[in-house]
């Protein structure tokens, strides 16, 4: 009982001694961000890209964003939901934070934007795509926005990329949860809006280490395989696809082929295409500068995590050079941002009225070569064509995009799977 | 020490949380209360493992059905966010209780690892409902709750809504300790010992432990709509096979068959996992090293520490006398 009594009051005295800590320091040019990402457990090593991209801004900065000195608080959300709500408050009601950035997991997302609202915090989601938090319950959450992308940004234009190619009959493999129904549903719209038909949708449980089940069911009429794949999954699936002996093009969402994996990979994945806002690959020379850059620091090449969080620290940064390094709250923040263009890393990057950004959309082909003056054949990324511009609703009309529920795995109905 | 220092000692030490908690920073306020919530858990699994012997790994599924409920009626129909707040808590108890009805018809013939295995299969049927069952759990992203309760107080309000925490732990841990004092608990202990003698005695000991699942049901279902509210989320991550594991843990951390050992786990467990993580990065070695050092050296788990203590003395205080003997 003691033991309790100690657990109790310890933490009150640190607490405490917290408190006083951020109260001597705090100048009206601080700007304290709040940065939560998984530091731990099975999604760490992504949890890592995110915050090692934002500190590489901060760092070349020398973590002075226009005049503001950025105090910069690093929490783990565990890649738990609820703890990612924890922490968000213990930011903002001990730590006092001007904003929230992070949060990996589209639920994690859905978490933290109703957080944002009730402590009327900025919340920035650079990662998080779930596609309703700037589609249909965008009116909820006023202090939230996105410097990412919605889930099924890029499969709208890789979708109607795929009729481009001929492909008439596609099957859809993709983790069973809300990030696979929103990629794979935003494709199949779009590939069956351009005459295109989804045959067959397999949904294998985020996680799974053995497609043995899963390969043999694929449907032998299809012109080509579509992939969503996250994590481990990513780098199982095709090895299995491979030794089974398919010969078809394989396609798929960006994350199954992201740097993050990629390195990883063996040479069974080249040629298969992907559709992303971000390719290490990306050859201008923005992104070259960035690739060298973050790779003599940490020793990997960036992924799109990295480049997100990295773009995310620049949007904070172009928003106080507008206020001269004043920090303006909330609402006012967002609206600046919306008013802004920017030059990015993955290209000319704005925002759409419903505070997601309009990006160029990359259908990219895994090759093995040597680029950026790298001694050593690797594989890359290779653009092969750029969609310009892109917003969350491709080339939809915006009010009967958001009349339609949002993609889910009943929606759209598979109307060609016998 | 007698039980009534005992039982001064526990009132004494929920008097020093509700004095000291809420002059903490709000942060402390929530892990407190967070620790409470899951608190009652981790007592009604102790009822399950500490008295009857049996160790479940799907305690998680009543906290889940608690929670989801909780949070389905408030958000689809605003229901329970005012004074019906309390029908809440009743229908949270009562659907935990039927839940368990239910699985202990399947689990209770099953004793040791099998008994295990069944809970853990039953635990992992209720996830996959949660992460399948879009329309009605909002699978994967699970549901927010958008307010607290409000009836009279203001539950919004984080200290209020401490001492109403506080206030439900402190009648769980009343009911469960009068539980397991009367004869009822007494021959679930003796049922734990074994078996077969107490059904030689006539006790009909499925009955017996039947009842003491169902209870632990209900008092699941109690914590999970404390923990609806408290979080202000659901999602499967909640009623994975972790967060029973997490309350298997604590409850052999502080010491199973104590009650109040589970409270001491779950309170050092949050604290290493949710206070101490925003301050170093490397806490989870510092909660490894707990669990395996517990192990090792307490395996009556934290509340064996103060017998440990005075056993060690006695056995000093013997050898001494032994070498004081010869001459």
């Amino acid at each position: 009982m003691t033991y309790a009594l100690l657990r109790k009051v310890g933490p009150m005295l640190l607490g405490g001694g917290l408190a006083l800590a951020t109260a001597a320091t705090a100048r009206a040019e601080e700007l304290r961000i709040g940065f939560l990402a998984p530091t731990t457990g099975i999604f760490a090593a992504v949890g890592k890209d995110m915050v090692d991209g934002f500190q590489m801004y901060l760092d070349e900065m020398k973590n002075n964003l226009s005049g503001a000195q950025v105090k910069l608080i690093v929490e783990d959300e565990q890649a738990k939901p609820d703890v990612a709500v924890t922490k968000a408050k213990k930011l903002i009601l001990q730590d006092h934070v001007h904003m929230i950035v992070g949060g990996l997991l589209a639920s994690t997302g859905y978490a933290l934007a109703p957080v944002s609202t009730s402590e009327k915090t900025l919340y920035i989601s650079p990662v998080a795509a779930a596609d309703d938090l700037t589609q249909r319950d965008l009116s909820k959450y006023p202090y939230f926005i996105r410097t990412g992308w919605t889930s099924s940004q890029p499969s709208h234009p890789f979708g109607q990329w795929a009729c481009d190619q001929g492909y008439k009959k596609i099957v859809a493999i993709g983790a069973d949860y809300a990030f696979g129904y929103e990629v794979i549903g935003g494709f199949q719209k779009a590939f069956e809006d351009c005459g295109g038909k989804v045959i067959q949708k397999i949904w294998p449980p985020i996680g799974t280490k053995d497609f043995g089940p899963y390969i043999p069911t694929i449907k032998q009429d299809a012109d080509a395989i579509f992939t969503l794949m996250v994590g481990p999954m990513s780098l199982q699936f095709p090895k299995q696809l491979a030794a089974s002996g398919n010969k078809k093009p394989v396609i798929g969402g960006g994350t199954s082929y992201d740097e993050f994996v990629l390195p990883s990979m063996g040479d069974e994945v080249i040629g298969h295409v992907s559709a992303l806002m971000y390719s290490a690959a990306l050859e201008n020379p923005k992104n070259e500068a960035f690739v060298k850059a973050y790779r003599a620091k940490y020793n990997k090449v960036p992924s799109y995590y990295s480049e997100t969080n990295y773009t995310t620290g620049e949007w904070i940064n172009e928003v106080m050079k507008k206020t001269g390094g004043k920090w303006p709250g909330a609402e006012e923040f967002i609206k600046i941002m919306q008013g802004m263009k920017l030059d990015t890393i993955r290209g000319p990057v704005s925002m759409d009225d419903m505070r997601n950004p309009i990006q160029n959309i990359y259908i990219k082909k895994v090759e093995k070569k040597k680029m950026f003056g790298y001694d050593k054949a690797e594989l890359w990324n290779t653009v092969i064509k750029t969609y310009p511009n892109v917003s969350q609703f491709g080339t939809y009309d915006k009010a009967a995009f958001l009349k339609q529920p949002v993609y889910s795995r009943d929606f759209p109905p598979c109307k060609f799977c016998e | 020490m007698t039980s009534r220092l005992k039982i001064a000692i526990v009132i004494a030490a929920i008097a020093a949380l509700a004095i000291v908690v809420p002059f903490t920073s709000s942060f402390v306020i929530l892990l407190a209360t967070r620790a409470l919530a899951f608190s009652i858990l981790v007592m009604s699994l102790d009822i399950l493992l500490g008295f009857a012997g049996l160790a479940s790994l799907g305690q998680a599924a009543y906290l889940g059905v608690g929670a989801y409920m909780t949070a389905i009626l408030a958000t689809r129909y605003q229901f329970g966010l005012g004074y019906d707040f309390w029908l809440v808590v009743v229908l949270g108890m009562l659907l935990g209780a039927a839940l368990a009805a239910l699985f202990g018809l399947l689990a209770i013939r099953a004793t040791g690892v099998y008994f295990l295995m069944i809970t853990l299969a039953l635990g992992q049927c209720v996830w996959g409902l949660a992460y399948r069952w879009n329309s009605l759990t909002g699978g994967d992203n699970g549901i927010n709750l958008g307010v607290r309760p409000k009836f009279g107080i203001d539950l919004a309000d984080q200290v209020t809504f401490f001492y109403v925490v506080l206030c439900f732990f402190a009648l769980s841990l009343f009911a469960m300790y009068v539980l397991v004092r009367s004869p009822f608990g007494r021959s679930l202990a003796g049922i734990r010992e074994r078996e077969l003698r107490m059904k030689i005695l006539g006790y009909n000991t499925w009955l017996h432990k039947y009842i003491a699942f169902v209870i632990a049901g209900a008092f699941g279902g109690l914590s999970g709509v404390l923990w609806a509210h408290t979080a202000g989320i659901i999602s499967p991550v909640n009623v994975e096979l972790t967060t029973s594991v997490d309350a298997l843990l604590m409850a052999v951390l502080g010491g199973a068959g104590t009650l109040v050992g589970g409270v001491i786990g779950a309170f050092i467990v949050v604290a290493l996992r949710e206070y101490l993580s925003t301050l170093v990065p490397w806490w989870q070695y510092v909660l490894g090293a707990v669990y395996v050092l517990t192990i090792f050296y307490l395996p009556s788990g934290l509340m064996g520490l103060p017998e440990r203590i005075r056993r060690h003395g006695g056995a000093l205080g013997k050898r001494e006398k032994l070498s004081a003997a010869p001459s």
